[in-house]
């Protein structure tokens, strides 16, 4: 029982932790505004580090954008606009999530196409299978007790 | 034989699709800008070199300008200082700069000691103009023509080879000036 108790607090250390070494301090007043903040900015890449979100990167574009993304929200402005801002600046890849857009057509549309393929192999391959059983009977050779 | 052919075809067209992707990622560390072909961003900051004055964007409307991102704490901006030098020695075409998150002092040293290539500089404390041009890694380098519109962008250390192979080629001659 007390073991378990430890785990717990360990737990709850390193959580602790976390939040306080977290990178951005920042509080929106309206506990729904830091919900789309927190939101955004884990949506935006940080085009410095690359495999980063403008909320864990620590270095001072990020910084910057985050302060871009807090006064367009503080301001009234959508997420849709926040976005636009964004992608006007510095282009799609700033997006983890990229638009669905002529550019983007074959990133979206790889996964299904290849799905696609990959059913029509393993009907084929079924049936091909499938019909093979069906001419097999005649019996094996060597198997005297058919 | 038969069985050969789809697969051997899809891996011919797998390696020919990874073939392109790689050629055309040589430079890869260069994202390119949404804001080519567009209007320059028009901003108005204060003058580095004198703090009374303001310096207006649209001030350069009519004139071929390069618009060089830079800052003392940038090592590769002092790499590529002698080809800004080199450029304003050798072509008319005026170097706007902009110091960007940092210091005055320190920046007016900087000019002091490696010598100032720069028409004006403008100066971005908080890093919003830097933010409008889409500005992600300081040096960078913008090529605006006389309308206003963004004609290149170039990414990292200038160097006077790539202002010839990159840079003279979009110039009318005479902006290009002598070199």
């Amino acid at each position: 029982m007390s073991h378990r108790v430890g785990v717990l607090a360990v737990f709850c250390l390193a959580l602790a932790s976390r939040l306080a070494c977290a990178v951005d301090p920042t509080e929106l007043p309206d506990p729904k505004l830091q919900a789309r903040y927190l939101a955004l900015t884990h949506e935006l890449r940080c085009m410095q580090c690359q495999n980063e979100s403008i909320a864990d990167s620590p270095v001072d574009l990020a910084g910057d954008l985050r302060r871009e993304v807090r006064e367009m929200l503080l301001a009234g402005k959508s997420d849709q606009d926040v976005r636009n801002f964004m992608v006007a600046r510095y282009g799609d890849f700033i997006l983890f999530r990229p638009r669905f857009t002529t550019r983007t057509f074959w990133l979206w549309a790889t996964p299904g196409v290849l799905l696609l393929i990959g059913a029509f192999v393993a009907v084929r391959v079924v049936k091909q299978r499938g019909a093979l059983v069906g001419q097999d009977d005649e019996p094996l050779e060597g198997d005297a007790r058919s | 034989m038969n069985r050969f052919v789809l697969p051997l075809g899809i891996f011919a067209a797998l390696a020919l699709v990874l073939a392109v992707g790689i050629r055309h990622s040589a430079d890869k560390g260069m994202i390119p800008s949404p804001l080519i072909g567009k209007p320059a961003p028009q901003f108005t900051a204060p003058v580095l070199t004198d703090s009374a004055r303001t310096f207006r964007s649209s001030d350069l409307k009519g004139r071929w300008y390069v618009f060089n991102v830079w800052g003392t704490w940038c090592v590769e901006c002092r790499e590529e200082h002698s080809a800004l030098l080199q450029i304003h020695a050798r072509s008319g075409i005026p170097l706007i700069g902009l110091d960007w998150r940092d210091r005055d002092p320190q920046a007016l040293q900087w000019l002091s000691e490696l010598g100032n290539p720069y028409e004006v500089v403008a100066v971005d404390r908080e890093g919003r103009t830097a933010i409008d041009w889409g500005v992600y890694g300081a040096p960078e380098t913008f090529l605006v023509n006389p309308q206003g519109i963004v004609v290149y962008k170039y990414i990292g250390a200038l160097t006077w080879d790539a202002w010839q192979t990159k840079f003279v080629p979009r110039l009318p001659p005479e902006a290009a000036g002598k070199s």
